[in-house]
């Protein structure tokens, strides 16, 4: 077939095209998945039977809102690997800056002498269910952003598994944070971090296989 | 600031993705043209394949054209496709090192364009025919024949939408055959 050929095929019959597609795919897998991921939440884990006290602990928020900053981050930088030529410039610092955050906090707490009465606590036999959790309650948002960036055009296919993987994380973090109990902050910058990281490395990889176009 | 070039390619592409199916055809012909001297200059040494790119390129721009907004300059969004589908072609040739000239410049994607094109070694025509009905049928009749959706679901029996998800796919898989061809 001669280039005018298919040219011509291409423009033959075309319907508008609704714009911003790339927002509203992601959107739609999120819309998908978180509620699969409270699901499993719910279900297999149960809610803590302390939450309305829980919430009057600020580092309850903390457990909450850090997974949550780094799904929004991970959401922005996502929502530009999705479609050709948009740079990501410095939104990767919206990964980092949490992650520096709640590092400081737990580095003052050790300053404090409080983490040393914690440190049972971290090494405990919890830390492998919290992450396997949080890998768990991952992936219904991972499956869903991983299709919906099957349908945009991410020219960095292993860089946007991997921000569909954050995303998935820190949302699967923040679900978790409804069971877990755990409130020491060492436990939150080691091992839901490393929850985080888990679906993130996954999405890389996965990204790499499957979204090539 | 803005080349001639991004200003026209600009105006019709987006009148394209209105749905002005002229604008859109004066638009992939103007784009292959830049394409094929964009890609022949830097594929110096497979003037083979350069055709053949031109019109992966045309297929997946087309086929993901629903990721540009129009805040966004084209050349940025043109030239990082043509950029992904050159490096993915070198990458298949393991030919990286060999490259006649950067690839980096995106400005240089509208800089120049070629109109006369030599044959593609690979023909989308005989593709097409490897498709499943559901798939090829579609695409025969709206995007060949001209057909409308409704005379081509009247002809095939299949519903308007199964028509026009036939297209969709028929046009990915077209793309996914020509990227996986030798």
């Amino acid at each position: 077939m001669k280039t005018d050929d298919l040219v011509a095929l291409l423009a033959t019959g075309i319907a508008p095209v609704q714009p911003h597609a790339a927002r509203r795919r992601i959107g739609q897998a999120v819309l998908v998945g978180l509620p699969i991921s409270v699901a499993i939440l719910f279900l297999g884990y149960g809610v803590r039977d302390d939450l309305a006290s829980a919430i009057l602990l600020p580092m309850f928020w903390v457990k909450l809102l850090f997974p949550l900053c780094i799904a929004g981050a991970a959401l922005v930088i996502l929502h530009r690997l999705g479609r050709p030529g948009v740079r990501t410039g410095w939104t990767w610092m919206g990964l980092l800056l949490p992650i520096v955050a709640v590092w400081a906090l737990a580095l003052g707490h050790k300053l404090t002498g409080l983490l040393i009465d914690q440190i049972p606590v971290v090494q405990g036999v919890s830390w492998v269910t919290c992450v396997m959790s949080i890998g768990l309650i991952s992936l219904p948002v991972l499956v869903a952003t991983l299709r919906a960036l099957r349908e945009l055009a991410p020219t960095r296919p292993t860089l946007a598994g991997a921000a569909a993987g954050a995303m998935a994380g820190g949302v699967a973090a923040a679900v978790f944070a409804l069971h877990c109990k755990e409130l020491a902050p060492a436990s939150l910058v080691i091992w839901h971090l490393i929850g985080m990281v888990i679906p993130t490395l996954a999405g890389a990889l996965l990204g790499r296989r499957l979204l090539r176009w | 600031m803005k080349s001639d070039a991004e200003i026209a390619l600009h105006d019709l592409f987006t009148r394209g993705l209105a749905g002005d199916a002229v604008a859109y055809r004066a638009f992939l012909q103007k784009l292959s043209a830049h394409l094929r001297a964009y890609l022949g200059k830097r594929l110096f040494g497979w003037p083979d394949e350069v055709e053949d790119l031109v019109q992966e390129c045309l297929l997946a721009m087309h086929n993901q054209r629903h990721t540009y907004q129009s805040d966004q300059p084209l050349t940025a969004w043109v030239h990082a496709i043509a950029r992904y589908k050159m490096t993915d072609l070198l990458r298949a040739k393991s030919i990286r090192e060999d490259l006649h000239d950067p690839l980096d410049d995106e400005l240089l994607v509208f800089a120049a364009s070629a109109i006369d094109a030599s044959d593609a070694r690979r023909d989308l025509a005989e593709l097409l025919q490897s498709l499943p009905d559901n798939q090829r049928l579609p695409i025969v009749h709206v995007k060949i024949d001209g057909l409308s959706v409704a005379e081509t679901s009247r002809l095939t029996g299949m519903s308007e939408s199964a028509v026009k998800v036939g297209i969709h796919r028929g046009l990915k898989a077209l793309a996914a055959r020509l990227r996986d061809m030798p």
